[in-house]
């Protein structure tokens, strides 16, 4: 097996390992600060990839340039469905939270499958064909482009959890409920706004990802699932763990469709998340409970 | 009961028992209820949208060649084995005379168990995989080659094809979707290419995917590192057109690429995603015949209800799925009757002469199968998929290799 063809699959899976970094990161940024699973967050990815797909049909706006209103109208999506729907089941048992988000999540499909129909959809725009060619290298220029705004979104969402006081004070709601409770922060309104956020992480891997993958309302599911093998595999919570999942989930299983069979790529990432669970059962880079 | 009312009771039911004998009664005021499944979303929803057409016109052209009266059940399986098991039950439970689809062979073997357990006779209008007439089903019944008989068919096409562009491929890269029906082909593609000694190629990978996969980034860096002059591939739709848009993001150029007998690359789909990038792919494929009186007949009935489509790109899924309704409809004329029993019975002596597929006529062999069903090599050419061999029903000359090929 040639060094090229090794190189450019690792590459892809990277590259292909980013984007769904920041899908993941959107579902362990609100876990790790309200405590609660988005059950719903594929199907909310799949919505972020319609809403890219409508703008570039009936305004030609390019994937990426949907990010801003897209990202925009997931924030303030999230934030009420956080303050009117999430909200009241925080302090409830995890099986009613649970079925509350799955409740979401089939209302999603349904809604979608109601308004877009059955069959898939996708963006075409210039460069979507298109590769650079670094030495024997072929880097596809949609994935590389989705990747980078993988990169900037998440450090981005880094700067602001690092450099502000709103995103201090959210990381203080992570760190200790009652504490931040007892200095006079707003919880509830902190942890709508964190639910905006995870939205806008969902809604700048949507439009990335539209570029990738054609989008159908069924698609959802297999995300949501993808989504949560790599925040345990990250560590569930941990903002770096989730990027570093999606690489790994990425890379292994481009990898295992390469040195093993194609068809048993998905293999790989659940057996690396049973790895994962019996030998660093809190994830690469989470803390242990 | 009054008197007046016992009386109209008791000439009604003369009536009836006169008229019996000659089964107008019974034939004329029941409608045959055909269960139609098939996948209308999911992976293979494209092409379940497309078989529906031929069922959608089935009963306006029927009820005009055959004078019965059919109402279609409709479901959707949603390219799902387990699914298509359930909607099979219900549309028995809601009624069903006869249930036909799937297109999907993994499908229709569980539709089979079901119809079989519950004698209700199911015409299968597409699928492949040969086991599910080798079970010795009673009530199963299949008017499509077997994934042998299509193998057989579309390798001594590409013979033919070699022959007529004059080419002498050396090598070639085999992908296949790894599904019931994409295991099908390679099983016959192994037992029968190695005796096809007039074929000039010899396989130097094979690679096998979901058919389901979203992206196959590393299948097609494998398959363009076998460096083999032509793909060889058992696709389904949305796979070939992820395929092919990564072939070109990878500037992979091969020869061609030729499937030996699976969906995917004629479909309209293909053509409406990718534009020019969907030209010269071929497929050898059970395919309509243009010029038969009943594709005329259907054509125009497809073109009342479907102004903006061609039947070019359906009609291999409509006109498959509109013969197995109309297997079920002929059958019913004669038997004169839904019992299960009877209607499989008479699907069984089912001799059709005037159809719209290439091939015999359709007539059961003892296993619940047609034999005899031909096949055309397809060709992508100005948009359209286009008969290029048997020469006797080409409308046009083959193109291979394809012109954006570039030797490595």
């Amino acid at each position: 097996m040639s060094f090229d063809l090794v190189a450019n699959v690792v590459v892809a899976g990277v590259l292909t390992g980013l984007v769904y970094g920041l899908m993941a990161l959107g579902l362990s940024v609100i876990f790790g600060v309200v405590r609660v699973v988005n059950f719903a967050h594929g199907e909310m990815m799949t919505i972020a990839m319609y809403a890219a797909t409508v703008l570039f049909a009936e305004l030609g706006l390019d994937p990426f340039l949907c990010i801003v209103p897209v990202a925009v109208a997931f924030f303030f999506f999230g934030y009420l469905l956080q303050r009117g729907l999430i909200n009241p089941f925080i302090t409830r048992p995890e099986h009613s939270q649970f079925m509350l988000l799955v409740a979401v999540a089939i209302v999603m499909v349904n809604a979608m499958l109601m308004v877009f129909g059955p069959s898939a959809r996708n963006v075409q725009v210039d460069y979507q064909l298109e590769s650079f060619e670094i030495g024997k290298i072929l880097v596809d220029k949609a994935r590389l482009y989705a990747a980078l705004a993988a990169v900037a979104t998440a450090g981005g969402l880094f700067v602001f959890f690092k450099t502000t006081l709103v995103g201090k004070a959210i990381r203080a709601c992570a760190d200790n409920h009652l504490g931040a409770l007892v200095v006079g922060l707003d919880v509830k309104k902190l942890y709508a706004l964190t639910f905006g956020l995870g939205a806008v992480c969902v809604a700048v891997a949507g439009c990335a990802m539209v570029l990738l993958v054609d989008v159908t309302p069924p698609l959802g599911p297999a995300y949501t699932l993808l989504a949560f093998v790599i925040v345990i595999v990250g560590g569930l919570g941990s903002m770096p763990g989730a990027l570093l999942g999606g690489v790994l989930i990425g890379v292994s299983e481009a990898m295992a469709g390469l040195f093993v069979a194609p068809s048993a790529k998905g293999m790989f990432s659940f057996g690396l998340l049973i790895l994962i669970l019996l030998f660093r059962p809190q994830g690469l880079l989470g803390k242990k409970p | 009961m009054k008197r007046r009312q016992f009386n109209q009771a008791l000439a009604g039911a003369g009536a009836l028992a006169a008229l019996h004998p000659f089964g107008i009664v019974r034939a004329q005021a029941q409608k045959l209820k055909v269960g139609v499944i098939l996948p209308r979303s999911g992976y293979l929803g494209f092409i379940g949208q497309s078989c529906q057409k031929g069922a959608d016109l089935a009963p306006g052209v029927i009820k005009e060649m055959l004078g019965v009266d059919i109402e279609l059940m409709n479901a959707d399986f949603e390219s799902n084995v387990d699914t298509a098991r359930t909607r099979a039950e219900r549309l028995i439970q809601e009624g069903a005379n006869v249930l036909v689809g799937p297109f999907d062979s993994g499908a229709a073997a569980a539709i089979a168990q079901v119809a079989e357990q519950r004698g209700v006779p199911f015409v299968i209008n597409i699928a492949a995989a040969p086991q599910i007439t080798e079970q010795g089903y009673k009530y199963v019944f299949r008017n499509f080659q077997t994934a042998i008989d299509i193998v057989r068919n579309g390798l001594d096409l590409i013979g033919e094809l070699f022959q007529a562009t004059n080419t002498v491929p050396r090598t070639a890269v085999y992908m296949h979707v790894n599904d019931t029906f994409g295991q099908a082909m390679t099983k016959g593609i192994g037992a029968m290419l190695p005796r096809r000694t007039q074929l000039p190629f010899k396989i130097v990978d094979t690679i096998s995917y979901d058919p389901a996969a979203k992206d196959l980034t590393v299948e097609v860096s494998k398959a363009k590192a076998a460096n083999a002059d032509f793909l060889l591939l058992v696709c389904r739709l949305n796979d070939a057109i992820i395929l092919r848009r990564e072939m070109v993001k990878q500037r992979w150029n091969p020869m061609g690429i030729i499937s030996p007998g699976s969906p995917g690359m004629y479909e309209e789909q293909y053509f409406k995603t990718l534009g020019k990038l969907s030209e010269y792919a071929v497929s050898n494929v059970p395919w309509y015949n243009p010029n038969s009186r009943l594709t005329k007949v259907v054509e125009k009935a497809f073109l009342k209800q479907n102004p903006k489509d061609k039947l070019d790109f359906h009609g291999l899924n409509a006109g498959f799925t509109f013969e197995a309704i109309l297997i079920a409809a002929d059958a019913y004329k004669r038997a004169r009757s839904t019992d299960p029993k009877v209607l499989a019975e008479a699907i069984r002596q089912t001799n059709i002469t005037e159809k719209m597929t290439l091939g015999g006529p359709i007539k059961f062999n003892e296993k619940g199968q047609v034999e005899g069903i031909g096949s055309a090599c397809v060709q992508n050419l100005n948009l359209l998929p286009t008969v290029v061999l048997p020469a006797n029903a080409a409308k046009a000359k083959p193109v291979f290799p394809a012109p954006y090929y570039k030797k490595a």
